[in-house]
């Protein structure tokens, strides 16, 4: 689904990424983990199509076509979709119109009949139901005012709602207490499906008890210093990024 | 790199859909101003003598004046000699609209008035001002019913001499300001409402503007009289033809609401704002006042300026009666080159008097957004209350938002609040919006409309679903 070749980014004359490669296959759910200023925003945005970073070399696939080469909302039709590490507000702007004009934009790219006011109303309040968000969250302005962990819950609760096939959730877990945690692992989890990858990004293991990774890779200053399987992230926890980051230049690049 | 102006950068063509030019036999007058144009002006129209005699007063007192200085906007000099100041399709006297010309009626519906009273959406009545003449009225035999004059000026001024007569200039005085004095002297023709004591008229009451000729300057005047317990809401829409020169449009409104009327006057402004290099478009000097004469009376202008090259206008209200309200909602949006300076004054003299005023500038480009309110308490004015919003969202960083706040109370039951921001469309609500499927375009519509729905709201229907498309279109371009 995804495939990430030798992946060169800077940002300004700051060079952040310096070679990723990352495969991830429809299905499977892969973790990136690394410390603060590692370059893990980064690798989501320019997934994503922010334009503030230069890709310098390496390409990105993305079921097969250059992603690269697309603008950010046609990345977003065709399925991919990243939860902010910090959501955007958007004063003036409903939640209701917002969501609306997103799902019909990406509806219309899929070929399927835009939805009226009546059907999308149908379509969130069943959505909401599953992810326990308050419904009166559609007449409040995008993000505005919301707390942390009320933003990342709306997050989550869009991309339900958007069904993309490429879901990048950059730093979903941080600022969540453990009750957010569970009801936002919930949703993620209840995403989980053969035809979906998701790439969960985090700073910490502990989302990870409750979204069990299939892979999990160490993002050291911009390249991927490890891969390995879910009980990587526990060594991580006990060993700490200064150990792995030690032996950084022999560890395989994060292929598999 | 800077967050806020990558995306939403540079200002490229957009275009105005109104410009087409008709080709029509038109009655022109020879540019330039004396006693001699007045003269002209006041026989084509067949108007009473009072009438002429007025006109030169407010000429003979216009040219001991001098055009402002204080406002925010900028512009070359006016050649007040080089304006034709009659414009008029070559017609004979029409008895009903099977004699207008079809090529008029056809650039009605091309600007998507049609004027055939069986096509028009139902519950609009139109006057539709071609230049310097009122070509059509519609509606006006159903009005008239009830005892409701819409029509013309000019027919106003022969027909309803007693009226007219007894309310022009009681409001806007012939000495008000420059524009409002040129005005007085040459104004050509709009319409005249009237609503008898307590009826409310049962539809939209509109005018619609049209400038086609070239070199030529408009002038028109309306005014609204609201009798005790009347209801009126009236609507004005305004378009140009695309010149390279720019033209002038300097017009008088003047409303009068007597004990417990209600006039609700709207304007959707779209005369033509000049290219994208700010080479054209109109001059828009306008004097728009109302008088809250009666008790629990109540005026409000709801504004949407997204047309001219440059804007001054303050629709004001008079809040004479006890207890009357005024208010004042308006969007005024700039782009490329156009420079808007625009607001309202809301004057208190009667007791328990309230005012609102929503102000929402958008600027893009280099255009420049100046809001200018005055909010006067006078002495008797014994439980007066103003709120003031005020608000500016920017679109790139080339252009301008200023507020000019003035308060003046002199009263000291007045309660006054005043609430402003500023806030910039930024390349991270942009962004957010893109991936989420939604092109920068549709986004910033998005983030305009919900910027601007305190005031869209306050339109009728079926006007705010045109205001929201036509910001839409003004900004096309707006983001790179
Ligand atoms: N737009 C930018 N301009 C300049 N430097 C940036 C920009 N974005 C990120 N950086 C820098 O790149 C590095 C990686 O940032 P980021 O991808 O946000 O890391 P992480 O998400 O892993 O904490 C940091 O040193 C950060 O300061
Ligand atoms: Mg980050």
């Amino acid at each position: 689904m995804l495939e990430i070749k030798n992946l060169y980014v800077k940002a300004g004359n700051h060079e952040i990424l310096k070679g990723v490669h990352l495969k991830v296959n429809a299905g499977e759910v892969h973790s990136i983990m690394g410390p603060n200023g590692s370059g893990k925003s980064t690798l989501a945005q320019v997934l994503a199509g922010r334009e503030t970073y230069e890709v310098t070399r390496g390409e990105v696939l993305y079921e097969g076509k250059n992603l690269l080469e697309m603008a950010p909302e046609e990345r977003a039709c065709e399925g991919v979709f990243m939860a902010f590490q910090y959501p955007v507000e958007i004063p003036g702007v409903s939640s209701a119109q917002f969501l609306k004009a997103a799902l019909n934009a990406i509806r219309r790219a899929r070929g399927l009949e835009e939805l009226d006011a009546m059907e999308f109303l149908a379509l969130v309040k069943q959505k909401f139901k599953v992810l326990g968000v308050d419904e009166k969250l559609l007449h409040r302005s995008v993000n505005e005012g919301f707390s942390g962990g009320e933003k990342k819950r709306n997050e989550i609760f869009q991309m339900a709602l958007l069904e993309p096939r490429l879901c990048i959730l950059d730093e979903t877990d941080s600022g969540l207490d453990i009750d957010a945690l569970k009801i936002v692992a919930s949703g993620v989890n209840g995403l989980r499906s053969p035809g979906r990858a998701i790439l969960v990004i985090t700073h910490y293991q502990r989302l990870l008890n409750y979204i069990i990774p299939d892979y999990v890779h160490v993002l050291v200053e911009g390249r991927i210093v490890r891969s390995g399987g879910k009980e990587l992230a526990l060594e991580l926890e006990e060993k700490g990024y200064a150990l792995i980051e030690g032996g950084a230049g022999a560890a395989a690049p994060g292929r598999r | 790199m800077s967050t806020s102006t990558n995306a939403i950068e540079a200002l490229v063509n957009r275009e105005y859909k109104w410009g087409f030019v008709t080709e029509i036999e038109q009655d022109v007058a020879p540019p330039g101003l004396n006693e001699d144009t007045i003269r002209l002006i006041s026989s084509k129209k067949n108007e009473p003598e009072w009438l002429l005699e007025w006109r030169l007063k407010a000429y003979r007192h216009w040219l001991t004046i001098k055009e402002p200085t204080w406002h925010n906007v900028h512009y070359p000099p006016i050649d007040y000699q080089g304006i034709s100041y009659y414009a008029a399709p070559k017609k004979k006297e029409l008895q009903s609209l099977d004699e207008v010309d079809p090529e008029l009626l056809r650039t009605y519906e091309k600007l998507g008035i049609p004027l055939e009273e069986q096509k028009m959406l139902t519950g609009v009545a139109v006057d539709a001002v071609f230049d310097s003449v009122s070509v059509a009225t519609t509606f006006k035999e159903k009005l008239a019913e009830l005892g409701i004059i819409f029509c013309s000026f000019s027919e106003a001024a022969q027909e309803h001499q007693e009226l007219v007569r007894k309310y022009l200039g009681s409001v806007v005085p012939y000495t008000d300001n420059f524009f409002a004095t040129l005005n007085s002297a040459v104004f050509t023709d709009g319409s005249f409402c009237y609503i008898p004591k307590g009826v409310r008229c049962p539809m939209e009451l509109s005018t619609y503007f049209r400038i086609n000729a070239a070199s030529t300057g408009q002038f028109e005047r309306t005014l609204i009289v609201a009798e005790p317990g009347s209801h009126v809401s009236y609507l004005e829409g305004c378009t140009a033809p695309m010149r390279d020169e720019n033209q002038l449009h300097a017009a008088v409104v003047e409303l009068i609401a007597h004990d417990d009327a209600r006039i609700k006057y709207s304007t959707i402004q779209n005369w033509y704002p000049g290219d994208k290099d700010g080479k054209g478009g109109i001059y828009n000097f306008v004097t728009k006042r109302g008088k809250c004469l009666g008790r629990n009376s109540h005026i409000s202008w709801t504004q949407v300026e997204t047309g001219s090259a440059i804007t001054w206008k303050y629709p004001s209200c008079m809040l004479i009666g006890d207890n009357s309200v005024g208010e004042f909602y308006s969007v005024a949006l700039t782009n490329n080159y156009q420079q808007a300076d625009t607001g309202t004054k809301m004057i208190h003299v009667g007791k328990n008097t309230r005012s609102t005023i929503v102000s929402k500038g958008i600027s893009a480009g280099h255009g420049q957004n100046t809001y200018r309110g005055g909010v006067k308490i006078l002495k008797n004015a014994t439980g007066a209350r103003n709120y003031t919003q005020c608000d500016s969202l920017l679109i790139g960083d080339k252009c301008g938002a200023h507020t000019f706040p003035y308060i003046e109370v002199k009263n000291s039951t007045a309660r006054m609040e005043h609430e402003a921001s500023t806030s910039k469309i930024g390349d991270d609500q942009i962004f957010y919006c893109n991936q989420r499927g939604i092109t920068k375009e549709d986004a910033v519509n998005l983030i305009v409309n919900g910027f601007c729905k305190e005031v869209f709201r306050e339109l009728p229907m079926e006007f705010a679903v045109e205001a929201q498309k036509l910001l839409s279109v003004s900004l096309e371009g707006s983001v790179g």
